[in-house]
């Protein structure tokens, strides 16, 4: 990892879709060496996948998000990983984090409905060993994901010529 | 009826852009490269703040010096980013932009009859704002081969016994050329020769990409005639707010001062609040559009070389300045062709003075996907000409 890696991860955070061409001319690189960096980068797992970011509303689907919070009993030895483990296989969980706070893990799941993730919970979650208590938060809406917001702003306005 | 307009108004030229401006405003998907403004939002803790502090009714008069903890903010921030040490209380005015610092800037030192040499391009406001004081602007051209640097033996030429001061700006409008510690050392030696003072507009130092600014006070024995101009207009996108500042040694920032306190009073009261933020909790925010305006300009200028537009890489600023000679059109006949047949519109090197003609200034304040797009369609104008 050097100075330019960490340049690559950060364009690529922002907009993964550009082509190795222009990624190249911006980092004074050429296309052969981002792309020897991007698959080592890879290859090393630091950088873990590449996804779009999508306004779901807004495409129609109903899906129901929620974020739930968790009361776990650490494990000897193994602290919370084995339980965290044990969570990130359902696919139901899109995130899960270790927080400090009232809670120790959160999970955001999502499911087709309420009755969905409600089920989801009760079932799989809450019955879990060393799971103590749940708080569960249903999201009503999302304005911001990772960086992007979710409402329009106007376009901002600048004189076409200024000196 | 006389002509009540004063010698000096019918004296300073009218806006090189004006026409450009009207054509403009007659077309549609025009891709602009011609604003010289960041395009991002300032950021949002700036703004909030200055929301907040007209909330709380904080919409009188400030001081005529501006705000202290501004001025306090400034020192501390001058020192830290550009080893610059001005004691806020004698040594920092809060003006309304650098556009004002510069116009008392001018009057504060300009007798009639004072020639005042000036490095261009730059931007169009230094020559008028000499004239209107009185003084007569000498143009120092900064050429190409030089890489828009202030090359010390043309300056020599220029130097008379009449002349007063000498204004620079670097990082450059329109040319992103930049000066460093040894550049300005050798202008130093003349400057200080020959008894000038040196009004250093330096708005773009926070936009330096290869290396860090080196202001020009700090240099040799320039503090002590040296007016350094800043402000926040182009590092924190706060164009709109209007506050730049003015340091010098006491004796010249009083006679400033006095200029301020008659024709402006104070900088305007919201902005100055958002500037204290700005210096505050905006670093981040800075250092993120430094380093986007670093990568549009790679990719830019490489575009420009690649459509056989030769351009040299520029240190500073966010604008490309190619040279369009090689076409056979004129820097103006250029830009005028490329509005109206590409509607891609860029300013005419020759509107920033000597040494500018021939060339094209491209602001790359714009997203990357305008900028491909625009390449994308100076190619084609240029392909069009070789026919």
């Amino acid at each position: 990892m050097d100075e330019k890696d960490l340049e690559l991860l950060r364009i690529l955070e922002e907009n993964s879709r550009l082509s190795q061409e222009d990624i190249a001319t911006m980092t004074n690189l050429t296309t052969g060496e981002v792309a020897a960096r991007v698959q080592a980068l890879e290859a090393a797992r630091i950088i873990q996948g590449y996804s779009t970011v999508i306004n779901w509303e807004k495409a129609g689907n109903d899906e129901v998000a929620a974020i739930i919070e968790l009361k776990v009993s650490p494990e000897r030895d193994f602290g919370y990983d084995r339980i965290a483990e044990r969570l990130c296989r359902f696919r139901q969980v899109k995130t899960l984090r270790l927080i400090t706070g009232t809670y120790d893990l959160q999970i955001i799941v999502t499911g087709k409905n309420m009755q969905d993730v409600s089920r989801f919970v009760s079932e799989h979650v809450a019955p879990m060993d060393r799971i103590r208590e749940t708080a569960t938060h249903i999201v009503m809406k999302t304005y911001k994901e990772n960086g992007n917001a979710f409402f329009e702003q106007p376009e901002m306005e600048r004189l076409p010529y200024s000196p | 009826m006389r002509n009540f307009i004063s010698g000096r108004a019918t004296e300073i030229p009218p806006s090189g852009i004006r026409k450009f401006f009207d054509l403009v405003l007659t077309m549609e998907d025009v891709i602009s490269l011609g604003v010289g403004e960041p395009d991002f939002r300032t950021p949002w803790n700036i703004c909030e703040s200055s929301i907040y502090s007209i909330e709380q009714g904080t919409t009188s008069y400030t001081s005529n010096r501006g705000l202290q903890t501004l001025r306090d903010g400034l020192s501390r921030h001058l020192e830290h980013s550009y080893n610059l040490r001005y004691d806020s209380n004698n040594e920092i005015i809060i003006t309304t932009g650098v556009s004002e610092g510069l116009d008392i800037a001018v009057r504060a030192i300009t007798d009639p009859g004072d020639e005042i040499l000036i490095g261009q391009p730059c931007y169009v406001s230094y020559g008028p704002c000499v004239t209107l004081a009185g003084g007569m602007p000498v143009p120092v051209p900064c050429v190409e081969k030089d890489h828009f640097k202030l090359n010390p033996d043309t300056l020599a030429e220029k130097i008379t016994k009449k002349s007063k001061a000498l204004i620079i700006s670097f990082p450059n409008n329109p040319t992103g050329a930049v000066m460093t510690e040894s550049d300005l050392k050798a202008i130093a030696d003349l400057v200080i020769d020959h008894d000038l003072l040196l009004i250093s507009d330096e708005v773009y130092s926070e936009l330096s990409y290869e290396k860090r600014h080196c202001s020009a006070a700090t240099v040799s024995d320039l503090r002590e005639r040296t007016i350094t101009l800043n402000g926040f207009s182009k590092a924190y996108a706060m164009t709109g707010w209007r506050i730049g500042y003015l340091c010098a040694p006491k004796q010249i920032c009083d006679a400033a001062l006095k200029i301020h306190q008659y024709v402006m009073l104070c900088a305007p009261t919201m902005g100055q609040v958002g500037a204290v933020e700005a210096l505050r909790s905006a670093e981040e925010d800075k250092n993120s559009m430094v380093n986007e305006y670093r990568l549009r300009r790679n990719l830019f200028v490489a575009g420009l070389n690649r459509i056989g537009l030769p351009c040299h890489v520029p240190e500073g600023a966010f604008y490309a300045f190619p040279s369009v000679e090689k076409t056979g059109l004129s820097d103006v006949e250029f830009a005028e062709q490329l509005l109206k047949e590409q509607r891609v519109a860029v300013v005419p090197g020759s509107v920033f003075g000597e040494g500018g003609a021939g060339h094209i200034r491209c602001a790359y304040a714009v997203s990357r996907e305008k900028l491909n797009e625009a390449l994308r369609r100076m190619e084609i104008f240029i392909g069009g000409l070789k026919l």
